[in-house]
C-alpha cells in the first residue's frame, strides 16, 4: 500500500473506534493498537523501499516519490497533492512510531477509553497529513484538524491545570496558524494567484521584497508550534498538563509539525525571505537551547524537566535549519527524528512509568526507584544518554551534524550551543540520581510499586530500538535527508 | 413586453403552495388538533407543514425552464440563483419545523406552524425580487411573522421582552430603509435595481445619495444584525422560543445577506467606495469595512464573557456578520459569491447548534451553559454533533465554515493582490477568529470535559437526531467538497 494510506487507516480506526460500544474497552484498544501497526507497517515498508530507491540511485520525479494528485478546488487552486521526500519520510515514519508506542503507553487509560482513542487517531491522521501534504492549502487543512483533539486529550485526560494548559497551547497555536493564514494568503496572491501546490510555489519565488515580509509570517507561525524562543511558553505548561501519550505526541510528533512546517512551507517556498533572516533564527535557536537547558536545570518537578529539554533540543532544529549548510540542515531533520524518540521515550519513563505508580512528580518527594523499578531506571539511563548525546545513540549524530553546520556559520554560534551539551547532562545525571538512585531519602511510598507491564516493556524497547538502529547506522537515514537537501542548496539564490 | 397570468402565477408558484398550506394547517389544528395532547398536536401539524414544505420545493424544478425571464419591472425575478437560495431556504424551513415539533411551543400549535410559513414566504419573496417596493414588502412579511413568533412563550416574561425589543427596533430600522428607498427613487425616478443602477453610474458624489444609501444600510443592517444595529439580536435570540431563534439566525439571515449582496452590487454598484488601508474612498465598502470591523470586534469580545449558550451563539452571529460583510468590502464577484457560500454553510451551522441546544437545554433544565455540563455523556450523538457545528463556526478545517471563511479573506486580499489594502480587515478577522476559538472551546469544555451533576442519559426523538444529523453532514460536505457549489454559485454571481 503507498503511504498515504497510513493517513486513510488512522481515520478509519478513529471512525470504527467511534462505531464501538464504550463498554467494550480492551475491543477499543486493540483496534487502536491494530489501526496504530497497520500505519506503522505501512510506513515503515515503503521507508525501506523508498531508501533502496535512493540508494541505487533511481530517478525520482523533482526529487519525490509522488502519491496522490489530484485537483481539489479547482476554483482555489488547491490541489490534493500528496507526496514523500526525504525530508518528510523519516518524519512520518516517527509519526507512526509514537502512535504505536502512545498507544501502548496508554493502555492503562480506564476513563472514556472511546473517546480517548478516537481523538487520539484523528490526531495522529491529521499529523501524517501534514507530513506529507504538498499544496500548503491541503497542508494547512491538515494541521489545523490536528491541533483540536489534542484540546480535548489534555483537558480530559491530563493532570496539574489541564484545562489551562490544553488551552493555553491551542490559543499558542491558533495565534501561529492566523499568522500562517495571512502568509499564504499573501503568498499566493502575490504568485498570482493560481495555485497552492507547493513544487509551483518554489519553482517560480515571489518577488523578493514580498519574501522578506511573508518569510517571517509563516516561519514564526510554524515556529510557535515548534517551541522557538520566545513562543515556547505553551510547551512545559502543555506537557505537564498531557497524559503520558499526549506529551509523547506533543513533544515527540507535533512540535515536529511546527519545525517542519518552518522548512516546507516557510524556507523551501522564500528562499530570499530565508537569506534575510536566518542569523536571527539561528541566533533565536541558540537563545532557546541555552534558555531550555538552563531552565531545566533548577526544576523541581520530574515532568518540567523533561518540558524544558524539549525546548532546549527542538533549539538544534532551528538552529541546523538556519545554517543554510548541508551538515547543518541534513542534522536538523535527523534531530527532529531523534528528538520525536527521545522526547517520547523521556515522557513515557516520567509520566507513565513513574507518575502513574508514585502519584508525585516532585523530584524531592521520589528516590531510590531503581530498586523498585529497574526497567524504568534502564529506560531513562539510555533516553537520557541519547538526550545529553552520547555517540551510539541517534542523537549524538544529529547533535554533531548541527554543530558542525553552525561552525560553518560562525564558531560563535556552535560555541554557544555546545556549551549546551554540559547542561544537559547536568540537568539528566541530576534527575536520574534523586528520582532513581538517592537510596537513603527515599519516602516510603516508593518502596512498593506496581511492576511494570509487558505494553510498557514492549513501547519503550521498540523507542530504544530505533534510538539505537539509527545511532548505529545513521545512513539509513541521512543519506535520503541529504539527497534532498542538497536539491534545496542547489536551488538556493 | 406582455406577461401571461399564467408566468406570473408559475413564477409565484413556491409561494403560493406555501400560503394555501399556511391556511391549511391552520385549519387542519382548528379542525383536528383542539382534542388531543399537545405533542399530538404538534406532529400533526409539524407533519402537514412538512409535506407543505416539500409540495412548494416541486414548482422550483418547474421554475427552471422558466429561468432567466424577467417579469415586468423585476418584481419578481427567476433564475438558477434565486432558484438555488429557495432551495436552501426552504429547507431550513422544513428543518425548523422538525426542531419545533419536539419543542414546547405552547397552545397555539397551528398560528406557530402557520406563522413559520408566513415567514418563509417572506423570504422567499425577498429572494425573488429586485424591485425595492417587493422587497420592503417582502422584508416586512418576514420581519411581522417572526416578531410574533419571537413572542411565542406566552408565560415568559423574556419571551415578551424579546418580541418587544425586537419589533420596536425592527419598526423603526424598516422606517429608515423606507426613508433611504424614497430618496433613492427620487434620485433615480426608478424601483428596479438595474435601472437604479444604471442612473446612477457615473453620477459621482451626491449628498442625497449618501443620505439614502446610509438609510439603505441601516434598515438592512439590522436585519443582518451588523453592529451597531445589533442591539435587539442577543435579547431576541435569548428570549424567543428556540427553534424561532434558529430561523431567525438563519433562514432570515440567507434571505437578507441575499437581498444586500442585490441592492449593493447591483444598485448601488456605482457607489461602492473603498475600504483600502491607503485609499478610503466614500462609499458603501467604505462604510460596511467599518462596520465589519466593529462587528468583529464587538462580537467576538462580548461573546467571550457570556453564560447562556443562546447569547453566546447571538453574539457569535454578529461575529460572524462581520466576517461575511468582508466578502462586500472586497466588492468583486468572488467576493459576493464567497458571501453567498458563507451564508448557505453558516445557516446549516447555526441552526445545526441552535437545534441542538433546542434539543437539550429543556432536558437540562434550561439555556446556562453549565447546564450543558457533561453533556457528552448524556447525549453522545447531539454532543458529537454540537462538536461538528461549533469547529465550523470556529473555522476548523476540514468543515464547512473553514472555507467559507477562507474564501471570504481569499477575496478580499484577491481584490487589490498589489497592495493588500484590505490585508488590514483579513487579519482582524483572523485574529478574531483565534479569540471566538477560546469561547466557542469553554463551551465544548462543558460539553467534553466538565463532569455532569446528573448523570442521566437524555432522550431525544428520532426525527430530531435525523434532522440535525443532515446538517452536520451539510457543514462536513461543504467543506470537503466546496468545489461544485462554489462553481455554480460562481459562474451565476457573474451574471447578476
Amino acid at each position: 500500500m503507498r503511504t498515504d494510506w497510513t493517513i486513510y487507516v488512522s481515520f478509519l480506526g478513529a471512525g470504527l473506534i467511534m462505531l464501538l460500544p464504550r463498554n467494550a474497552k480492551n475491543l477499543i484498544r486493540w483496534v487502536a493498537l491494530l489501526t496504530g501497526v497497520t500505519g506503522l507497517g505501512i510506513a515503515l515498508q515503503n521507508y525501506i523501499a523508498y531508501n533502496g530507491w535512493i540508494a541505487a540511485n533511481q530517478p525520482l520525479k523533482d526529487g519525490f516519490w509522488h502519491l496522490a494528485n489530484a485537483a481539489w478546488i479547482p476554483s482555489l487552486g488547491a490541489r490534493y497533492h500528496l507526496a514523500v521526500d526525504g525530508l518528510n519520510f523519516p518524519l512520518v515514519l516517527l509519526n507512526g512510531i509514537v502512535c504505536v508506542t502512545g498507544i501502548l503507553f496508554s493502555w492503562n487509560i480506564e476513563e472514556r477509553v472511546k473517546e480517548f482513542f478516537a481523538f487520539f487517531l484523528t490526531l495522529i491522521a491529521g499529523v501524517y497529513g501534514v507530513f506529507m501534504a504538498m499544496d500548503l492549502f491541503l497542508l494547512f487543512v491538515f494541521y489545523e484538524l490536528a491541533i483540536v483533539p489534542k484540546y480535548f486529550i489534555i483537558a480530559i485526560w491530563g493532570s496539574t491545570r489541564k484545562e489551562y494548559g490544553a488551552m493555553k497551547l491551542v490559543l499558542y497555536s491558533f495565534v501561529g496558524s492566523a499568522a500562517v493564514f495571512i502568509g499564504i494568503l499573501a503568498a499566493f496572491f502575490a504568485g498570482g494567484g493560481q495555485t497552492f501546490d507547493m513544487l509551483e510555489l518554489a519553482r517560480n519565488p515571489i518577488a523578493r521584497e514580498a519574501q522578506v515580509w511573508v518569510f517571517p509570517l509563516i516561519f514564526g507561525g510554524f515556529a510557535v508550534l515548534a517551541g522557538m524562543w520566545p513562543f515556547h511558553t505553551w510547551a512545559p505548561t502543555g506537557h505537564v498538563a498531557a497524559p503520558t501519550a499526549a506529551s509523547m505526541l506533543l513533544a515527540g510528533v507535533v512540535m515536529k509539525l511546527g519545525s517542519y512546517g518552518c522548512l516546507r512551507a516557510a524556507m523551501l517556498l522564500f528562499p530570499s525571505g530565508l537569506v534575510h533572516w536566518h542569523w536571527c533564527i539561528a541566533w533565536l535557536g541558540v537563545i532557546g537551547i541555552l534558555y531550555g537547558a538552563a531552565v531545566a536545570l533548577v526544576q523541581k518537578d520530574f515532568k518540567f524537566i523533561i518540558g524544558y529539554s524539549s525546548v532546549s533540543h527542538m533549539g538544534f532544529v532551528l538552529l541546523g535549519l538556519a545554517t543554510l549548510n548541508r551538515d547543518g540542515m541534513s542534522g536538523a531533520v535527523l534531530q527532529m527524528f531523534s528528538h520525536g524518540i527521545v522526547a517520547s521515550l523521556l515522557f513515557a519513563v516520567v509520566g507513565r512509568m513513574v507518575y502513574d505508580r508514585t502519584h508525585t512528580r516532585q523530584l524531592d518527594e521520589l528516590g531510590g526507584l531503581s530498586k523498585t523499578l529497574p526497567f524504568a531506571c534502564v529506560t531513562f539511563v539510555i533516553a537520557g544518554a541519547a538526550s545529553m548525546g552520547m555517540p551510539g545513540f541517534s542523537g549524538f549524530v544529529a547533535e554533531i551534524q548541527v554543530l558542525i553546520g553552525a561552525f560553518k556559520m560562525s564558531p560563535w554560534l556552535a560555541a554557544a550551543a555546545a556549551l549546551s551539551i554540559a547542561v544537559t547532562a547536568a540537568y539528566i545525571l541530576n534527575a536520574l540520581h534523586k528520582v532513581f538512585y538517592n537510596d537513603e531519602q527515599a519516602p516510603a511510598a516508593t518502596h512498593r510499586l506496581p511492576r511494570i507491564t509487558v505494553p510498557e516493556v514492549v513501547a519503550a524497547v521498540m523507542l530504544m530500538v530505533a534510538l539505537v538502529v539509527i545511532g548505529l547506522y545513521p545512513s539509513a537515514m541521512l543519506d535520503m535527508i541529504q539527497a534532498n537537501v542538497d536539491i534545496f542548496l542547489k536551488g538556493m539564490p | 413586453m406582455s406577461v401571461g397570468y399564467f408566468q406570473i402565477f408559475r413564477a409565484l408558484s413556491s409561494e403560493t403552495t406555501l400560503v394555501l398550506v399556511a391556511l391549511g394547517v391552520l385549519t387542519l389544528d382548528l379542525v383536528a388538533g383542539r382534542k388531543r395532547e399537545m405533542a399530538k398536536r404538534r406532529e400533526i401539524a409539524g407533519a402537514a407543514a412538512l409535506f407543505g414544505l416539500a409540495v412548494s420545493a416541486l414548482p422550483l424544478i418547474w421554475q427552471m425552464g422558466l429561468a432567466d425571464v424577467p417579469l415586468p419591472g423585476a418584481t419578481l425575478v427567476v433564475n438558477p440563483l434565486t432558484i438555488i437560495f429557495k432551495f436552501a431556504l426552504i429547507a431550513l424551513a422544513a428543518l425548523t419545523v422538525l426542531i419545533s415539533v419536539d419543542h414546547d411551543i405552547g397552545a397555539h400549535v397551528g398560528e406557530y406552524f402557520a406563522m413559520l410559513l408566513f415567514g418563509a414566504i417572506g423570504m422567499l419573496l425577498l429572494v425573488s425580487s429586485e424591485e425595492l417596493l417587493t422587497i420592503f414588502v417582502a422584508l416586512e412579511l418576514t420581519s411581522i411573522s417572526l416578531y410574533i413568533l419571537t413572542a411565542f412563550h406566552k408565560n415568559s416574561l423574556r419571551s415578551q421582552e424579546a418580541a418587544l425589543k425586537y419589533f420596536l427596533f425592527g419598526a423603526i430600522s424598516s422606517a429608515f430603509l423606507l426613508f433611504g428607498l424614497s430618496y433613492v427613487y427620487g434620485l433615480t425616478g426608478a424601483t428596479n435595481l438595474r435601472d437604479i443602477g444604471m442612473a446612477l453610474a457615473g453620477k459621482g458624489a451626491d449628498p442625497l445619495l449618501a443620505v439614502g444609501l446610509l438609510c439603505v444600510l441601516v434598515g438592512l443592517g439590522f436585519k443582518v444584525a451588523m453592529v451597531p444595529f445589533h442591539l435587539w439580536a442577543p435579547d431576541a435570540y435569548e428570549g424567543a422560543p428556540t427553534p424561532v431563534t434558529a430561523f431567525i439566525a438563519t433562514g432570515s439571515k440567507v434571505a437578507s445577506f441575499f437581498v444586500l449582496v442585490k441592492v449593493l452590487m447591483v444598485g448601488f454598484a456605482g457607489a461602492v467606495g473603498s475600504a483600502s488601508w491607503c485609499g478610503w474612498q466614500s462609499g458603501w465598502a467604505m462604510v460596511l469595512g467599518v462596520t465589519a470591523a466593529a462587528s468583529m470586534l464587538l462580537g467576538n469580545f462580548a461573546a467571550i464573557v457570556q453564560h447562556n449558550v443562546k447569547r453566546l451563539l447571538a453574539y457569535s452571529s454578529i461575529a460572524h456578520a462581520g466576517y461575511i460583510l468582508i466578502g462586500f468590502v472586497a466588492a468583486t464577484a468572488t467576493g459576493a459569491t464567497a458571501v453567498l457560500f458563507y451564508v448557505i454553510v453558516y445557516a446549516l451551522t447555526n441552526l445545526g447548534a441552535f437545534g441542538v441546544v433546542a434539543a437539550l437545554a429543556p432536558r437540562a433544565g434550561g439555556n446556562e451553559m453549565k447546564r450543558f455540563s457533561g453533556m457528552a455523556k448524556r447525549a453522545p450523538f447531539l454532543s458529537l454533533l454540537m462538536l461538528v457545528f461549533i469547529l465550523s463556526l470556529a473555522g476548523i478545517p476540514p468543515l464547512g465554515g473553514f472555507f467559507g471563511k477562507f474564501y471570504l479573506f481569499a477575496a478580499a486580499v484577491e481584490c487589490d493582490s498589489q497592495h493588500f489594502g484590505l490585508l488590514w480587515l483579513v487579519a482582524l478577522g483572523i485574529v478574531m477568529s483565534v479569540v471566538s476559538l477560546y469561547y466557542y472551546l469553554v463551551l465544548m469544555k462543558h460539553i467534553y470535559v466538565l463532569p455532569a451533576k446528573d448523570d442521566s442519559r437524555i432522550k431525544t426523538p428520532g426525527y430530531v437526531n435525523a434532522a440535525l444529523a443532515l446538517c452536520a453532514v451539510g457543514v462536513v460536505v461543504l467543506g470537503v467538497f466546496p468545489e461544485r457549489i462554489l462553481a455554480l454559485l460562481k459562474t451565476l454571481v457573474i451574471r447578476l
